[in-house]
């Protein structure tokens, strides 16, 4: 059962289709490519939400659609849940 | 292989609805009690409350004749009756509308009193609900419907699966020679350069990035934050939904991958040829479609994640949803489920058939969820304070 989805390979990030629990391995597809990917899930991941897909360090650039979502501000590690309290918009 | 053909109705101008309805519109806001009176008295018909009217100067002013006149004037209306306190503004409404050749009376409150008034528009209404219920439909080319798509409380599903939908749908429409506009300035924000690529012409792409930049500059001047309270909206930060470039780059899925749009429109402006374009709107749902149906259009695709409930009174509103828990605790809003592409279960092609297969049956007149709820949000954009 697919439980998350990565819009494309360049991506850092993937989507929970259903709810992931904390210290699941989850199987994922990447949608480019339709291959498959796990990942284990370090914090609970609800459905809709992101989870990282690599580390990813503070002022780096979280990555989804190929493109540039916004500025990492604290530190990410793989399997982690990516949201408004790590990530925010470079915008406005 | 030729084009769907819908049952709908034409128009005296050549336009096409799927709808019939008889509007009561009122001016101004103190002549929505006379059109609910109106609209009480002769049943079928349907008043048109709102909120303005009144004191509005320049290009607002201008915006608003534009609104009102285009909701009159769209093809999914049969006849008008116009209501106004006072008569010059009342007939300048008139007058619009009548260009396309429908029939459409104005009645003017001051010197007759609200009483007369309502009797006198009644018996009027009376006559067209009589003439407009034995209006025949007749079959039109699928391409003839214009359609319009904006999606509300999205979430990460949207972008996955339901705009995507909707970006097949329109390529297809597109491709069969219809026309569809998509817009929500706000919200393209951090996809901008994406969004102008996808423009026709350099000209067009230019009209985007100023259209573009000059809705930066009202909410620089305006905000007093980043805007992360209102846009990702409450709902679409539940939803997974983190920054506005995130929202933007699944907002743009609406159109596709293959279609360029052909021109920029003005808030409540009709498209002047075939194909896609974009529209100078809010983000918000119910000020955004209302913009569309002025402009003409007869039916909006709407996709949604959390579940936005929003309706228009005259321009059917088409719901899908990609998120499994909405489809299933939502499931009186949402007309199309597509949750099935998230468990690898449908193609994106098949979910853009069934989407306008959803589109022809809603045409030949199955109501949307939005239409049975009596979801009817009638929301005039206001570009700044009254005189």
């Amino acid at each position: 059962m697919i439980q998350f989805l990565v819009h494309e390979k360049a991506d850092n990030v993937g989507v929970a289709t259903v709810d992931i629990k904390s210290g699941e391995t989850a199987q994922g597809l990447y949608m480019d490519s339709q291959e498959p990917v796990e990942m284990k899930a370090l914090h609970d991941i609800p459905l809709g939400h992101k989870i990282a897909m690599g580390d990813i360090s503070t002022d780096a650039s979280v990555i989804k659609y190929g493109a540039d979502i916004g500025r990492v501000v604290a530190d990410i590690k793989t399997g982690e849940h990516v949201h408004t309290h790590n990530l925010k918009t470079r915008r406005w | 292989m030729s084009n769907p053909k819908v049952m709908a109705y034409r128009r005296e101008n050549g336009r096409v609805g799927i709808r019939n309805h008889v509007v009561i519109l009122p001016l101004d806001d103190l002549s929505n009690s006379a059109c609910e009176k109106v609209a009480h008295n002769t049943k079928g018909c349907k008043a048109l409350p709102h909120a303005y009217g009144r004191l509005q100067f320049g290009e607002d002013l201008e915006l608003f004749f534009r609104t009102l006149i285009g909701i009159g004037a769209n093809p999914n209306v049969a006849a008008v009756v116009v209501i106004g306190i006072e008569p010059e503004w009342t007939n300048r409404i008139v007058d619009g509308i009548a260009k396309t050749g429908k029939p459409v009376t104005g009645f003017a409150i001051e010197r007759h009193g609200e009483i007369k008034t309502v009797e006198r528009a009644s018996w009027k209404a009376k006559e067209y609900m009589h003439w407009a219920s034995e209006l025949k439909r007749e079959e039109c080319d699928l391409s003839e419907i214009w359609v319009s798509v904006k999606c509300g409380e999205s979430d990460t599903t949207s972008g996955l699966a339901s705009n995507p939908t909707v970006g097949n749908a329109l390529e297809k429409l597109v491709g069969m020679g219809g026309t569809c506009s998509f817009g929500e300035t706000s919200e393209i924000t951090g996809a901008e350069m994406v969004c102008k690529e996808r423009a026709a012409t350099p000209e067009v792409a230019e009209q985007f990035m100023a259209t573009f930049n000059k809705y930066q500059e009202m909410i620089d001047r305006n905000k007093t934050d980043d805007l992360s309270g209102s846009q990702p909206t409450k709902g679409n930060i539940a939803g997974g939904l983190t920054t506005i470039e995130e929202k933007a780059f699944g907002n743009l899925q609406k159109i596709g991958k293959t279609i360029n749009y052909v021109g920029v429109l003005d808030k409540a402006e009709a498209p002047t040829g075939k194909g896609l374009w974009y529209m100078d709107t809010s983000s918000a749902a119910a000020e955004a479609v209302t913009l569309w149906a002025a402009a003409g259009f007869v039916a909006h695709f709407f996709p949604t994640g959390q579940g936005n409930i929003i309706g228009n009174p005259i321009e059917p509103v088409i719901k899908l949803s990609a998120n499994p828990r909405t489809v299933s605790d939502m499931v009186e809003h949402i007309d199309y489920d597509c949750s099935a592409i998230l468990k690898g279960e449908m193609t994106l092609d098949e979910s853009g058939d069934n989407l306008l297969n959803m589109l022809i049956r809603t045409c030949e007149g199955r109501l949307t969820a939005q239409e049975v709820l009596g979801h009817e949000e009638f929301v005039l954009t206001k570009l700044y304070e009254s005189a």
